[in-house]
């Protein structure tokens, strides 16, 4: 396949998202602004938790568009990457810890 | 202090010349250009309101080569601001109530005649700004700077891009951020920053790469723990300044591929209430030829005043320049950006 799945100027396109659906997605566009403003966290902090959350689900967007959110809100690399490391610690201990459920299974079935 | 870049005049490269800047800013594609932007805020023609600071730009030498320096300043400059310059903007300064002299470059500490246009303009009760990369100050023949600039109480404006080393020397050179925080003691010690002391150190930060600056008041509080629990420093107020797209800055962008995207970035971020606060409507810009200019930026891309107003500082003449029009290009997206840029930080 020619074509890249996920493309970068794709994002801008996000808004036609309400075109069958325009109360949704003025709904979430409106929520999601809110979400993001100054509040018990500080803009920064929430955007180091967007960039990692989008490690996490692994959204090509989200990542490009919250490494600008960080460096715009005055994270450096340093943070972002400590940020990243701490969605992989639960990406991996989220698996590890389904060991638990094995040996479980392990146990039952065993002598 | 590591390698010393040389400047693009230097290279000879062709973004050297301020007219190539302009042809190449002209050549990226914008959704809408800045002169329509202004018309839609209401802002066009766009005209200065009065002189409130005259920004004169001793000369282009200074020690450093920082990779982002739209003055494309360094070592081997030898622009300087002659004699009858200095004369002639220090008269205007006499027969003028201009309350702010700020004085750029450069290192504009190593004009010979620094010290005199400090003391004259102290003389006649106005406020003084010295533009100062810092590590100028620990060079032996410039070590005297922090007693003489507290004894005429300049207000020092310091670059200072981070408060960590790695993104400070990226942007300044090898070593730059160790002196800079050598001269910032310095400073302190002298009374800059101090609660009281009527002695104002102020920090300017531009973001180390192709996109805009944090919110200022949120950067300022990070930056006050982070000097004072790291280094002891204090300060008074944090300057976010966007880098605009001209001469080192500019070729960064096109070497790196950025420069349409970091235009397009500028243009999206467009707020019409920086557009109608930006800093050259209350500025007068002096080149070290004399040359006016609305701002340093459009001095270093050599883009003359608009219209009947004097072109030089010779020809000062007050009512015409109060009302000029300001001269724009796609680089002015640059202080319209967000919270806006100005030589004194965001502008909302």
């Amino acid at each position: 396949m020619a074509d890249h799945y996920y493309n970068s100027p794709d994002l801008k396109r996000f808004s036609e998202i309400g075109k069958e659906a325009p109360e949704l997605a003025d709904a979430f566009f409106a929520w999601y602004g809110k979400v993001f403003e100054e509040g018990a966290l500080t803009a920064r902090e929430k955007a180091l938790i967007a960039l990692a959350v989008s490690h996490a689900v692994q959204c090509p967007y989200c990542i490009e568009a919250w490494t600008d959110g960080c460096l715009e809100k005055g994270s450096d690399a340093e943070e972002m990457t400590e940020a990243i490391h701490v969605a992989a610690a639960i990406r991996g201990g989220a698996s590890l810890v389904h060991g638990v459920q094995m040996r479980n299974h392990l146990e039952k079935l065993g002598m | 202090m590591g390698k010393v870049l040389p400047t693009l005049q230097k290279r000879r490269a062709s973004l050297a010349s301020g007219r190539a800047q302009q042809q190449v800013l002209s050549r990226v594609p914008l959704e809408r250009s800045f002169r329509e932007s202004l018309f839609a805020s209401g802002l066009h023609p766009l005209r200065a309101t009065g002189i409130g600071t005259l920004q004169v730009n001793v000369g282009k030498k200074c020690n450093q080569t920082c990779h982002h320096c739209h003055v494309d300043a360094g070592p081997d400059r030898t622009e300087m601001m002659p004699d009858e310059v200095v004369d002639a903007f220090l008269d205007v300064l006499g027969r003028t109530d201009i309350p702010v002299l700020d004085i750029t470059g450069g290192a504009p500490e190593i004009h010979k005649r620094f010290d005199e246009m400090v003391i004259r303009a102290r003389e006649m009760g106005r406020k003084v700004i010295d533009r100062c990369n810092l590590t100028i100050t620990l060079l032996p023949n410039y070590s005297y700077l922090p007693e003489f600039l507290a004894e005429h109480q300049v207000e020092v404006v310091a670059s200072l891009p981070y408060f960590k080393e790695g993104q400070t020397d990226a942007q300044r050179g090898d070593g730059v951020f160790q002196q800079s925080i050598e001269a910032l003691r310095r400073l302190n010690a002298q009374g800059y920053g101090q609660p009281g002391s009527g002695l104002t150190l102020n920090l300017v930060t531009n973001p180390v790469g192709a996109f805009l600056p944090a919110n200022q008041e949120a950067m300022e509080i990070r930056w006050r723990r982070e000097l004072r629990l790291r280094f002891g420093i204090e300060f008074n107020h944090l300057f976010t300044i966007t880098n605009l797209p001209i001469s080192r800055f500019l070729e960064y962008l096109q070497e790196s591929g950025n420069l349409e995207a970091y235009m397009t970035r500028l243009v999206n971020a467009y707020n019409p209430a920086a557009a109608a606060h930006v800093m050259c409507r209350d500025t007068l810009s002096v080149g070290w030829d004399g040359t006016l200019y609305d701002c340093d930026f459009n001095q270093m891309l050599e883009l003359p005043l608009e219209g009947s107003a004097p072109r030089t500082i010779m020809d000062f003449d007050q009512a015409l320049l109060e009302e000029r029009e300001i001269a724009i290009g796609p680089h002015c997206y640059g202080c319209t950006a967000g919270a806006g840029s100005s030589c004194g930080g965001a502008v909302t």
